[in-house]
């Protein structure tokens, strides 16, 4: 659009609440997407604060159909367009975790396993916070939610988070890779693959939530850093099923630096549940071995 | 004039011929998953691709759920789109049925009637497509394979309105309709795009103009949006009676407006139904003029948009009508037959009698229909008129089976 800054695609004076991981991943996102593009994104916390009815924060066309099916209606856009001749405009979904790990998961498989160039990014904040921080599959090992609490009887979510890049990768697609907010020229270029790559294509990206997690809103920066940092999440990036790139953090953390300080862990740090601490650091382990970390 | 628009006409399946009726409407996107009694026709639709006659693009979707939503997306980036499924899977649809209804998506949907389960049974009545009367979706039910061929074509045109802007369904009874031969008239491609031209939407995801598909918006506004689907399904109506008209002015058939009555002038009883049965009603309504009974029947084409109006109409004269239903809504009774009730309360129309029959597949026969109008009769005659809905044929000796 001629005369017009365009460069706000996802422009500002939305309603997250202050230092939403999501959001500054939305805005790390569509600086990189360009301008030829269409976003579908399923309902959760990004639609809510992104969409009220006339102060849309979107300057491309945006879809938000339901809940479980941002993929299939990605995969309807696309079959428009190319129906049309369409080959440029890039057809691009940015979903929640609940949406993506649970309820939309048969939609992605779908999506995934067909060969339409479309990308899907999962922002993972690890729960269903939209609507009041309940537990998803991806809410991760022993932590603390609304549908997860601390009892005599709980020490908080107990089965483990699901590898979803894994799962991804599992379709044979051409391009899959994490991502997080810390490293933004890391997720900008990741996203400029991902749009690029002929056939689908998978990113998922860690996006911390002050108030779920309970951190301070200042510091979701800083616990994507230390995801990374403690192992916990790697970023990594698959091309053609190979892995072509690992991000290698110069000393890896011990998971405590990064489970301290957000309360929804709080409760790990008592005796009886130093069994599932000792669990995380093992999980951290287990990936600096698989990607070689100097431990 | 009509010959010449006459591509073939032979002996046709009616999945076939709905399959050839979709194609020469053109979609641009076709998104489907199997189950039976809509099979055939998404198969056909699949053949005819997969021999370059026809060029849409046909995605295989991984549930019902995801072939809604694919159209849903196909419709709003700009194309003509087309599902079919039945029973199990119209029920897996339905929130994004509401969705395309709300977002005023105009897909097109060939509802091919079923049983819903349990017990599983792939026979027809119409629970399914019944389910979905209150998301906005326009439903035209169908009485024969002719009907259906042409319903399809006239659909795409209603749906497509500017004015109106809403997903729309054939509704056509499985295996009756879907599965049987009967002669049947293909139109050419050059006739049905001459009466059908192509969509173009009022707004689509267009890069150079963007648009938000799906904002959150508050009670402020919401009742608004809401009132503005419903009065879009309302006003339907007349372009449904323009479009019939139309087809009829071009092709030569035509199957009613939203109503059609057959034999009523001077009946003092009209049976209402919708669908196949319609066929078979009418073999007894014959049968029993013989008689010397006047008795007429009304076919419910358009069900949504409820023909209330037209009804009142219909029906003022007469002094009993019976509603046959092959559906229901639990403890309250058929679907049509209470509507029929409420449209005509407080007004001074014949009493009304309503049974629920042919669920699940179980035959209605022309002496199904002449047994409920002896029957009604004399209730009728001694004043009883049931308050409820009657399951017509139900089998007293099985229900009385402990084993059941
Ligand atoms: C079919 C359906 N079930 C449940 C909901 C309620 N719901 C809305 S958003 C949401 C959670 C979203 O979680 P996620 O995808 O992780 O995104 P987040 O809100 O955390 O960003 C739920 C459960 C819904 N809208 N639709």
């Amino acid at each position: 659009m001629e005369g017009k800054d365009r460069k706000n695609n996802f422009a500002p004076g939305h309603n997250a609440c202050p230092g939403c991981g999501a959001a500054i991943g939305v805005r790390q996102i569509m600086r990189a997407a360009g301008e030829n593009i269409i976003v579908v994104s399923p309902t959760g916390c990004l639609e809510t604060f992104s969409s009220p009815y006339g102060g849309s924060a979107w300057e491309v066309p945006w879809v938000h159909p339901l809940f479980e099916n941002a993929p299939a209606v990605a995969t309807g856009i696309k079959a428009a367009l190319k129906h049309q001749g369409n080959e440029e405009t890039r057809v691009l979904v940015i979903g929640g975790d609940g949406a993506t790990y649970d309820i939309g998961m048969g939609s992605l498989s779908g999506m995934l396993e067909r060969e339409d160039e479309i990308l899907y990014i999962c922002y993972d904040n690890e729960g269903y916070m939209n609507t009041g921080i309940q537990r998803s599959s991806a809410t991760p090992y022993g932590a603390k939610t609304s549908t997860t609490p601390i009892g005599v009887c709980s020490f908080g979510e107990s089965c483990r988070k699901k590898d979803l890049l894994e799962i991804a990768r599992a379709h044979h697609i051409k391009y899959a890779a994490s991502g997080t907010i810390a490293y933004p020229q890391d997720l900008m270029k990741k996203v400029k693959k991902g749009l690029a790559t002929k056939g689908p294509a998978f990113i998922h990206l860690l996006t911390p939530c002050s108030l779920g997690w309970g951190i301070e809103p200042e510091a979701t920066i800083e616990f994507s850093k230390l995801a990374v940092e403690t192992a916990l999440f790697p970023l990594v990036e698959y091309e053609n099923g190979e892995l072509v790139n690992i991000f290698i953090p110069k000393k890896i953390k011990p998971v405590d630096e990064y489970l301290k300080k957000q309360k929804r862990y709080t409760h790990l740090f008592s005796k009886e549940n130093a069994g599932v601490l000792a669990e995380i650091q093992e999980m951290a382990d287990a990936n600096s071995r698989k990607y070689g970390f100097r431990q | 004039m009509r010959n010449a628009l006459i591509k073939k006409k032979e002996v046709m399946q009616g999945s076939i011929a709905v399959a050839e009726a979709v194609k020469s409407a053109r979609p641009g996107v076709i998104a489907a998953y199997p189950i039976t009694p809509q099979t055939y026709i998404i198969e056909h639709l699949a053949t005819l691709i997969a021999n370059g006659e026809l060029k849409s693009r046909y995605v295989r979707a991984d549930s019902e759920f995801s072939a809604a939503s694919i159209v849903y997306g196909s419709v709003a980036a700009g194309e003509r789109s087309y599902t079919a499924s039945s029973s199990q899977g119209l029920l897996l649809m339905t929130e994004v049925i509401f969705n395309m209804a709300g977002t005023r998506l105009p897909v097109v949907i060939t509802g091919v009637n079923r049983s819903i389960s349990p017990p599983i049974n792939i026979q027809n009545d119409h629970q399914d497509t019944m389910v979905l009367r209150d998301s906005g979706i326009i439903q035209l039910y169908v009485e024969n394979i002719q009907e259906a061929v042409d319903t399809h074509i006239q659909i795409f045109k209603i749906a497509e309105d500017k004015e109106v802007l809403l997903p729309a369904m054939v509704c056509m009874d499985g295996f009756v309709i879907s599965h049987t031969y009967e002669p049947v008239t293909i139109w050419k491609d050059e006739a049905v795009q001459e009466f059908l031209p192509p969509f173009s939407p009022v707004y689509k995801t267009d890069p150079q103009n963007p648009l938000t598909y799906g904002s959150l918006t508050d009670d402020d506004k919401v009742t608004e949006f809401k009132y503005m689907t419903n009065e879009a399904l309302v006003k339907s109506k007349k372009k449904i009676i323009a479009v019939a008209r139309e087809f009829q002015e071009i092709f030569g058939n035509h199957y009613g407006d939203l109503l059609q009555e057959y034999r009523t002038e001077d009946a003092e009883i009209i049976l209402v139904a919708m669908g196949t049965v319609i066929s078979t009603i009418k073999v007894a309504v014959d049968a029993l003029r013989k008689n010397g009974k006047k008795v007429g029947v009304i076919k419910v084409r358009s069900y949504r948009p409820f023909p209330d109006e037209e009804l009142r109409t219909a029906l003022s004269k007469c002094r009993l009508a019976v509603v046959v239903d092959k559906s229901y809504s639990c403890s309250s009774g058929g679907i049509l037959g209470s509507e029929i009730k409420a449209c005509l309360y407080n007004q001074r129309g014949p009493s009304i009698i309503n049974y629920i029959a042919g669920i699940g597949g179980r035959e209605i026969f022309p002496e199904t229909i002449k047994d409920m109008v002896v029957k009604s009769e004399k209730l009728a005659e001694s004043g009883k008129i049931p308050d409820g809905s009657v399951f017509f044929d139900l089998n007293k000796q099985l229900l009385n089976n402990q084993l059941l």
